[in-house]
């Protein structure tokens, strides 16, 4: 896992005025689920593109395995791609199109037709062969895109937002079943969504992108519970981030009221931002928690209730399994580590720091 | 109103000058001057005439598309290449002579390519030999495939910038040269446009009697002179009828020989 199998190093890209990726910094190791995840025109899809091959950077290297194949055109590059919108071959089979790759490297008959049966069983799409892609669903379209790039045994699939077509349930089943895949093939997966629980679900690691800058790297977990800007904390989930001064180590002034939490380092008296999540808020009975308000909104989720508290001048926003019904006076509750601390920005440009893993 | 009331003025119209003289000329084309039913008229076609006529036509039409499409293929390839506004300009330039009047752009030609005409005047000029090209059939073929070469660049050109970039991307990324990308995906792909343009080009070429005659000096008879002289000289709409019917079977012929490359009928785009 730790053989760095790509590199990507200040790499610069800029379409005229308009900077897409400013001197950013990235590998992807070996093995990994990598998810490039970001608002749209963040620059995960051109870092993608870079990697493929069809999109060559202004400044910097790319670093595959070791070599720098920054110009070497798509067609000699040991990585294969599954485009947003399959980009099947209209006019061939589905055999004709997973075979497209193999038959390009001149391989033999029988080795072809062994790796077409593979490879359809693999996306659960036997006795497709003699179908046209016109014939298929999006979902079953995307498998067979699947299918044939990883006939190609590349040492790393790109997918680029290969889910965005599908309708929710089968999105979610798609989700399964890249990580069944990745996990049987044993190679290396670069996705790139701006669905985070897309990236969520499936990743290993989550590169969190914005306006052409890397605004945190680390595992689901630690972006979701550990968010290092408001950026990334608004980003990834519902939250509520609330300007505080953090009075010492682990304790922090939220709204006027002093909240124990775990974080330390910051410095004494020091203005931040906290991130607490709407589901590790806890509503308890006036009085009995740390800051009392009163309900003003109350909406059905289906697996919770989703309610707004006004108190102390915020209105706070909370998830639970149980309801309270608009004006009821409660007290809010937050356990010290569910208080996430973060800097605050200092400027534009801050928000969109570099941060090494 | 009712909808389907609003398509009597076409109904009208399609019976009134399609379908209508249509079976006018297979009445015509079926019998003779006292009215009874012949196929005379049908094998005059076999007359020797008439019948070098028709192969002269075939053939010429034949040469005339085929350059269409050398020439149209890269042509459409490179307005796909450039930006946008640029493309819009080229394209512009291109159906801007579609614009004029098909007779005078001919008459141009014959101008153009007189003995004394610009272009000889402009050899000699140079001390270069003459091009007696006018009243052959390589000026024929010239007018051809000057008056028809939109209609070939256009269809062909509406199905490759139709093709999605990824699709060649995809190409290149499962290990495709750039040649290969162009075999194996833009050709096939572009298979209905090529045919779309082929019947744009052929069909109007075969039937055409404007371009021979003025670009050959009537010397040169394709079977659409011959059947034009039929109705207007020798006034015998019955064999020009007949000649007509035959012409019909073969542009029927290649429409439906063309027909099973287009399956989808997508070169129908332009």
């Amino acid at each position: 896992m730790n053989n760095k199998l790509i590199d990507l190093k200040n790499i610069t890209k800029a379409y005229g005025n308009n900077v897409v990726l400013d001197d950013l910094n990235l590998y992807i190791r070996e093995n990994e689920f990598l998810t490039l995840l970001g608002p749209s025109g963040c620059g995960k899809t051109t870092t993608l593109r870079i990697m493929g091959g069809f999109e060559i950077p202004d400044k910097g290297q790319v670093i595959f395995d070791g070599k720098d194949i920054t110009k070497l055109p798509p067609n000699k590059r040991q990585l294969n791609t599954v485009f947003q919108k399959y980009a099947l071959f209209t006019h061939m089979t589905i055999a004709e199109n997973i075979a497209f790759g193999l038959k390009i490297k001149k391989k033999s008959k029988a080795y072809i037709d062994d790796k077409i049966k593979y490879a359809l069983k693999l996306v659960n799409l036997d006795g497709f062969e003699n179908r046209y892609p016109d014939s298929l669903s999006g979902g079953q379209q995307q498998r067979i895109a699947i299918a044939r790039a990883i006939v190609n045994e590349p040492k790393v699939l790109l997918l680029d937002e290969p889910l965005g077509a599908l309708d929710l349930k089968l999105r979610q089943d798609m989700q399964y079943e890249l990580i069944r895949l990745k996990n049987e093939l044993g190679i290396t997966f670069v996705y790139v969504t701006h669905d985070q629980e897309e990236a969520l679900t499936m990743s290993d690691t989550i590169v969190v992108m914005n306006q052409g800058y890397i605004q945190q790297i680390g595992s689901p977990e630690k972006i979701y519970n550990e968010p290092e800007n408001a950026f990334v904390a608004d980003f990834i989930g519902e939250s509520n981030i609330i300007p505080a001064t953090m009075i010492e180590d682990r304790l922090v002034n939220i709204l006027g009221v002093k909240f124990p939490c775990v974080d330390e380092g910051f410095g004494n008296n020091k203005p931040v931002d906290v991130v607490i999540r709407p589901e590790d808020i806890d509503l308890l009975e006036p009085g009995q928690g740390r800051i009392d308000g009163v309900v003003t909104n109350l909406i059905f989720k289906g697996v919770h209730y989703e309610m707004e508290v006004m108190a102390n001048g915020y209105e706070w926003l909370v998830h639970s399994t149980d309801m309270f019904p608009v004006g009821k006076n409660v007290s809010i509750s937050v356990d010290p580590f569910d208080i996430q601390i973060m800097n605050k920005p200092e400027s534009e440009d801050e928000q969109a720091v570099t941060i090494d893993e | 109103m009712n909808k389907k009331s609003l398509a009597y003025p076409y109904i009208i119209w399609m019976i009134g000058f399609i379908v209508l003289p249509l079976i006018m000329v297979v009445y015509y084309g079926l019998t003779d001057n006292t009215g009874s039913f012949t196929l005379d008229n049908l094998t005059e076609i076999l007359v020797d005439y008439n019948y070098k006529a028709l192969w002269l036509a075939l053939g010429l039409s034949l040469i005339s598309t085929l350059i269409c499409l050398i020439l149209a293929y890269p042509l459409a390839m490179i307005l796909k290449k450039i930006s946008l506004n640029q493309h819009s300009f080229i394209i512009l330039l291109f159906i801007l002579p579609m614009w004029m009047n098909f007779l005078l752009r001919t008459l141009a030609w014959q101008t153009l390519l007189e003995r004394n005409g610009v272009i000889n005047s402009i050899l000699s000029m140079l001390n270069l030999p003459k091009l007696n090209i006018i009243n052959t059939p390589y000026a024929i073929i010239l007018g051809m495939v000057y008056n028809f070469l939109p209609f070939m660049v256009l269809p062909i050109y509406n199905v490759i910038v139709k093709i999605d970039p990824n699709v060649i991307n995809a190409g290149k990324d499962l290990g495709a040269s750039n040649v290969q990308v162009f075999t194996k995906i833009i050709l096939p792909l572009s298979v209905p446009g090529i045919i779309s343009g082929i019947t744009m080009v052929f069909i109007p070429a075969l039937t055409t009697f404007v371009i021979s005659d003025l670009l050959g000096g009537g010397k040169i008879l394709l079977i659409g002179n011959v059947i034009e002289q039929e109705f207007t000289q020798a006034g015998n709409w019955h064999v020009g009828s007949g000649m007509s019917l035959v012409l019909m079977i073969f542009i029927l012929l290649s429409m439906a020989i063309l027909a099973k490359y287009d399956k989808k009928g997508e070169g129908t785009a332009f």
